[in-house]
């Protein structure tokens, strides 16, 4: 859902990169430039380890944690259609968690440490869910608007030089566009709707617009580690260009569904061929990643809670396990 | 050490007549659940009609540092390739 770096630069020590082998290196920046995949067991610098380890595992994180906004209206979802395909993605979002957290774990952090992190808020995840879910139609506006700056984020990383990553991102981009398209229609429906339903549809716009392209991430002139992640091939395009091709992409659907960009500045500029939008508020950005968002401590609170309740299960599965493993050494 | 239960490796047949193929892996207290978090986890689109799973840790890999010399003899056997034999144009297709 959200594959760019928040944390990066505080604990960075590319200083290892001085005490590897730099014929190693040297083959391995060669068969990065190649566009060769690196697979689990091969050679790789400890800060790109690293870079990966965190990268995914906040992606991982994201894709659970975006389970809670959705899941907070599965309850009250206006119809039993609208209610399995809201059920059906929210299930898509925790099989896109653990596609990330298995490919993270290839690379020697156990998933038990990568919640663990996640648990004690060591490890950050996508802003975008620490903005509240108000009305139903901000669940078509997540899908829309979310989901769509994931797939911009993540087609390009279907080609990242990590094997793991790179078919986690296969899988997950094969399911996403559902996640889109059953938003932008459950909008449609809305703006079909009685006035104040195609108010909910503009008032859920002026809230996730600017969360939306925050997701990209800070501009790429404040994006440190930005050069070192595109040469190794783990990012593939710059925050910029890709919050520019979101929002060409996704100026001419809020047209047709009949809602204004709540960007005064927002303008088509012919001579580049882009739509030209107004500053990102990135004092704002910067509060949430510090975890100061409308919702972050009640996300983590129903997180933690998620986890604790289900204790129980995975006790009871341990000890269905013993005891099956006790009657087979018996017999 | 870490709590967490062992790792399965998931393969898929997507349809009768093709092989099993690696899809990614699940953790998993024994082999039954093993099978249901694959379902639940890889085949939520119909993307199979057979599962397996096996340990991760029963499988033996070889050693990509190694992989020169592991098949560096198939390289340099190019007659093992139809392509080596030049035959005359008359012998069209074979």
């Amino acid at each position: 859902m959200y594959t760019t770096e928040l944390d990066g630069g505080k604990d960075r020590k590319v200083a290892t990169l001085a005490t590897e082998d730099p014929e190693l290196i040297a083959t391995f920046e060669a068969r990065v430039a190649n566009d060769e995949f690196i697979e689990p067991k091969d050679w790789m610098p400890e800060a790109y380890r690293r870079t990966l380890t965190r990268q995914i595992s906040q992606h991982a994180h994201s894709e659970i944690v975006g389970m809670l906004p959705e899941g907070n209206w599965l309850t009250r979802a206006p119809s039993l259609k609208r209610k399995a395909i809201l059920l059906a993605k929210v299930q898509d979002e925790g099989g896109h968690g653990l596609y990330l957290y298995c490919a993270a774990e290839t690379l020697g952090t156990s998933r038990d440490e990568l919640i663990e992190a996640l648990h004690t808020g060591k490890a950050k995840y996508s802003t975008i869910f620490n903005y509240p879910s108000l009305n139903w139609a901000d669940i078509g506006a997540i899908g829309w608007l979310v989901d769509g700056a994931a797939i911009m984020n993540q087609v390009p990383l279907q080609r990242t030089s990590y094997g793991p990553y790179a078919r986690a991102m296969v899988r997950v981009c094969k399911e996403e566009s559902f996640h889109q398209r059953q938003g932008y229609d459950l909008l449609l429906e809305l703006m079909k709707g009685t006035p104040a339903q195609q108010a909910m549809v503009q008032d859920a716009m002026n809230r996730w617009w600017w969360p939306s392209l925050m997701m990209f991430g800070p501009p790429d002139d404040n994006s440190p580690n930005s050069a070192q992640s595109i040469r190794w091939r783990i990012k593939r395009e710059t925050n910029d260009e890709l919050r520019q091709k979101f929002v060409d992409a996704t100026v001419p659907q809020a047209e047709l569904l009949g809602i204004a960009v709540p960007d005064p500045n927002l303008k088509w500029n012919e001579e580049r061929g882009h739509y030209d939008f107004g500053e990102i508020d990135w004092e704002e950005f910067y509060a949430v990643v510090r975890g100061e968002g409308p919702t972050a401590k009640e996300r983590m609170k129903a997180r933690r809670a998620a986890w604790d309740d289900g204790a129980w299960v995975r006790e009871a599965a341990d000890a269905y396990e013993a005891r099956q493993s006790t009657r087979r050494s018996a017999a | 050490m870490s709590k967490d239960w062992p790792l399965w490796e998931v393969f898929i047949r997507a349809r009768g007549g093709l092989e099993h193929r690696h899809a990614g892996s699940v953790h998993a207290p024994d082999a039954e659940m093993a099978l249901h978090h694959a379902r639940d986890t890889y085949t939520r689109r119909m993307e199979g009609v057979s599962l397996w799973v096996v340990k991760s840790a029963d499988v033996v890999a070889s050693d990509p540092e190694q992989a020169g010399e592991l098949f560096e003899p198939a390289v340099s056997k190019i007659y093992r390739h139809p392509t080596f034999y030049d035959l005359p144009d008359a012998v069209k297709h074979m």
